[in-house]
Formats: C-alpha cells, sequence, structure tokens
C-alpha cells in the first residue's frame, strides 16, 4: 500500500518519483497528485535542478596516477605470490630442507623485473602494431610534430627525441592500451628492425632487461615516468637504444 | 598499515636470509587480510580479466573512499587494499554491476578501519532515520536560479557533502554521483531499500538546506 500524499512516507515516493525507481502504478499516483498541488509540483522541479546542478558539477574525485600505479604493481605481484598448499604445509613443519629449494624459487621469481603479465601485454602489444599494420597514429620524424600530438589524449607528456643521428630514428607515435591504461608509444626504427616504447607515469618503477618469445625487453624509470622498450633487435642493441634515449630525455 | 600488505612468503624468504626461526616469522607476519591457508594461483587470463572489469571503476572507487573517510591519503590506501581483495576474491564475482562490487569492498575495508580505529560507526544516522524519516520534503529554495552552477561550485558541494553525517553522506554520493540504482545502494551499504529510500530523501533535504544557506551566505557577502 502506498502512503497518502503528504503523510508519513510521501517523501520517499516522490524521491523515488524523480530517480525513475516507482512501478508504473505508484507514477501515476504521483503525477495525479503532482498536476494538483503546486506545493509538491514546485519542490519536484527544485529537486530535479538540484539533481541536474549535482551532476553537472562534477564533484567525484578522480584517482591519483601513484595509486593507479600502486595497484597495477600489487595486482602484478600477486599473481606470483600463491605457492601451493602441500609446499606451504611442508615449509611450516619443516623449513630446513625445503628453504634452499624455494629460496631457489623465489630468486627466480624476484629476478623478473614485474609480473609475467606486463611483460607478456608488452610484448603482444609490439607483435600487435607490427600484424595489424597499426605502428603508429602519427607518422612522423619530427619530434616536435609528435609532441604536442599526445596532449589531450593522454593525461602525461612523454618526451620526445629523434635519435636519427644515433642511428635509431624517430618513426611516430601512437596509443596503446597496457595494464589497464592508455599509454604512449613512441616508435623507432633501427636498420629494419622497430622499436615500441611505451610510457607511462610510474614513480618507483624498476630497472631491468628481460626477454619473452624472442623479443627483447628492457626497463627503466626517469622523471617520474616508466618506460619499457620491446623490439626483436638484439639485447645488447637494445640496452644501446636505451642509454641514447635516456641521456636525450630529461631526468 | 594497509598500504602494506606483509607478504608471508617473501617476508618468510627475507627473514631465513637474515637468520630467523622462520615459523615464528610466518605466524607474525599472517596479515588479517590473506588467510594462511593456500589460495588457487590466479591464471594470467583471470588477471587480465580482472584489469579490463574492474580497473575502469578505479576512479570511482577513489572518489567514494574520499567521500567516506574524508582524507586523501587514507582514501588512496582503502582503494589499493580494496583492489587487493577484489583481485584475490575474484573467483567470488558473479557478474552483475563491477562497479557496485568494488565500492561495497572499498566500504566494508572503510568500516574495518573504523572498528580497528575503536571508532563506533555513527549511530546518529540511525537515531536520525528514526525520528525524521519525513523530513526529505519539501526541497525549497528561494529561487531557481540558486540550483545554477558558478565557478568552484564543485569545491563547495564537496564540503557541504562532507558535513552530512556518513549514513547520509554515503547514499548520497552513491545515487548522484555514481548513479547508483536504490538495489544497489541498498546491497552496497548492506541496508534495506527501505531504509536506502529513507537516507536519501533526508540526506537531500540537508544537502538542499546546507546549499541554499551557502547560497545566501554567498549573495550577502558579495552585494
Amino acid at each position: 500500500m502506498s502512503p497518502a500524499p503528504h503523510t508519513p512516507g510521501w517523501a520517499r515516493m516522490l524521491h523515488g518519483f524523480v530517480d525513475g525507481e516507482l512501478d508504473a502504478a505508484h507514477v501515476l499516483e504521483c503525477e495525479a497528485h503532482l498536476a494538483i498541488c503546486p506545493e509538491c509540483a514546485d519542490s519536484v522541479a527544485h529537486l530535479r535542478a538540484m539533481r541536474a546542478m549535482l551532476q553537472a558539477a562534477e564533484p567525484g574525485f578522480t584517482a591519483p596516477l601513484a595509486l593507479r600505479a600502486r595497484v597495477l604493481a600489487d595486482l602484478a605481484q600477486d599473481r606470483r605470490r600463491p605457492l601451493p598448499g602441500l609446499l606451504r604445509r611442508l615449509w611450516n613443519w619443516s623449513p630446513v630442507p625445503l628453504a634452499a629449494g624455494l629460496a631457489a624459487c623465489l630468486m627466480l621469481l624476484l629476478a623478473q623485473p614485474r609480473g609475467p603479465d606486463l611483460a607478456d601485454e608488452l610484448v603482444a602489444g609490439h607483435v600487435r602494431s607490427l600484424l595489424a599494420r597499426h605502428l603508429t597514429d602519427i607518422e612522423t620524424s619530427a619530434a616536435h610534430t609528435v609532441k604536442p600530438w599526445f596532449i589531450g589524449r593522454i593525461d602525461f607528456a612523454p618526451p620526445v627525441v629523434d635519435l636519427a643521428a644515433r642511428g635509431f630514428p624517430l618513426v611516430g607515435g601512437r596509443l596503446d592500451y597496457i595494464g589497464g591504461r592508455a599509454v604512449a608509444v613512441l616508435v623507432y626504427g633501427r636498420r629494419e628492425h622497430v622499436i615500441n616504447l611505451f610510457v607511462w607515469p610510474e614513480l618507483h618503477g624498476q630497472e631491468g632487461a628481460a626477454a619473452r618469445e624472442g623479443y627483447s625487453l628492457t626497463q627503466w624509470t626517469q622523471a617520474g615516468l616508466a618506460f619499457w622498450a620491446v623490439s626483436d633487435l638484439n639485447a645488447v642493441e637494445l640496452r644501446e637504444f636505451r642509454e641514447e634515449f635516456s641521456a636525450a630525455t630529461p631526468r | 598499515m594497509l598500504a602494506s600488505l606483509p607478504v608471508p612468503i617473501f617476508g618468510a624468504f627475507w627473514s631465513w636470509l637474515a637468520g630467523r626461526p622462520s615459523a615464528l616469522v610466518l605466524h607474525h607476519a599472517a596479515p588479517r587480510a590473506a588467510p594462511r591457508a593456500a589460495r588457487p594461483a590466479v591464471s594470467p587470463a583471470e588477471a587480465a580479466r580482472f584489469r579490463t572489469v574492474m580497473l575502469p571503476h578505479l576512479d570511482a572507487a577513489y572518489s567514494f573512499a574520499r567521500f567516506l573517510c574524508r582524507d586523501p591519503v587514507l582514501a588512496e590506501d582503502l582503494v589499493q587494499d580494496a583492489f587487493l581483495r577484489a583481485f584475490r576474491g575474484f573467483a567470488t564475482y558473479r557478474g552483475g554491476d563491477a562497479r557496485a562490487w568494488i565500492l561495497a569492498i572499498v566500504r566494508n575495508g572503510f568500516r574495518a578501519w573504523l572498528g580497528e580505529r575503536g571508532r563506533e560507526p555513527s549511530a546518529l544516522g540511525q537515531a536520525l532515520d528514526d525520528e525524521t524519516t519525513e523530513a526529505g520534503w519539501p526541497i525549497q529554495a528561494d529561487t531557481p536560479e540558486t540550483w545554477l552552477l558558478r565557478n568552484n561550485d564543485a569545491e563547495h558541494i564537496r564540503g557541504l557533502v562532507a558535513a552530512l553525517p556518513e549514513s547520509f553522506r554515503e547514499v548520497l554520493v552513491l545515487r548522484e554521483f555514481e548513479g547508483l540504482s536504490y538495489k544497489d545502494i541498498a546491497e552496497i551499504t548492506a541496508t534495506p531499500i527501505g531504509t536506502v529510500m529513507s537516507r536519501l530523501s533526508r540526506a537531500r533535504a540537508l544537502f538542499a538546506a546546507a546549499w541554499h544557506g551557502h547560497r545566501r551566505a554567498e549573495e550577502g557577502g558579495a552585494p
């Protein structure tokens, strides 16, 4: 049974009416009352205006970039953590014989620069860019054209330099989606090889190099940004690229 | 605290390196968030699905946490903790509104934090529910212009919402800023839908009165 107008419970009805949460019968009931009650009709108009204002003001908060990075790092780390129940029970009961083996396993896991999923995702992004012939969204060797292209498309400014003089000509830039966020990708060439340099904000990243499915990866952090270079180039030349790029951009 | 969830196995490993008895350390390091019983490992596909389904709601989670606890640093910790819990409990997520799911976890974390701090979740909301269920009407203002936006209004709105009692604040934020249905709000706040409706109407009336006062003061102060 629904409350009669201006009795206890009526306010809830009208709020539900404005929110579109009433069934058809109650909607009709409200409309019938609003047609004959200027006071309630005025109040509904005020409520609607207030709601419109609250939505237009967009008073919600945006998650800081550092928080996003922390969450992503957690997810990458947590993937490696679980151990099979038996192993864990053995660890609890007799740690000594297992300690060495377990330590070795952990060393292997820890030696990876980040969670395996991130590296895999980056390699997939690299391969996709080659397969889909979607290497660049903006194709130019002019660094001063690529840099402004990113403005408005992502919420940070990646440093863009042409390293043609060093043997790594700038091919262009594009956007990709890695680890749940839009990232900038700078594309460089080296002879017939392609280097995809993924960039996103990250305060405390790690350093390291890795290889996945025949691709080389190298990772570093500089000026609040994480850099991941992925290429089919050999590890030595990729390391050289990293040093050249790093030296040519702000620290 | 929340930010540095201990890692039992790694902790034990480092302690073992340091030559301390591991069993003791394991016990000491076992966090309340991660039970010692082994969890099934999350497959790469599941991890990728989690990022696709859940990470888009990071802003909503942070915004809700900010309004709940009114502290930017604590809000970050609450959200980080909530995403880790959500990740570990992702197997229990059965479709439905992913945002409502993560917001419920954020709220649970906040309640737990209140409990740890020895702060009883405010009984004020409950008391107001009982005595002023009908105070949600009428919504009034001098003129319709009261509801027109001006510069910096977002900041004022945040301030006035933050001043509302907790149980009203959360329903108002979930409805007006997150646009969630009564049903979702009832699930997130673990309250019956009728209570959600009472609190929402009361919260709006409180906000309307505060906003009305704010506008009058503004006009009085700047002729």
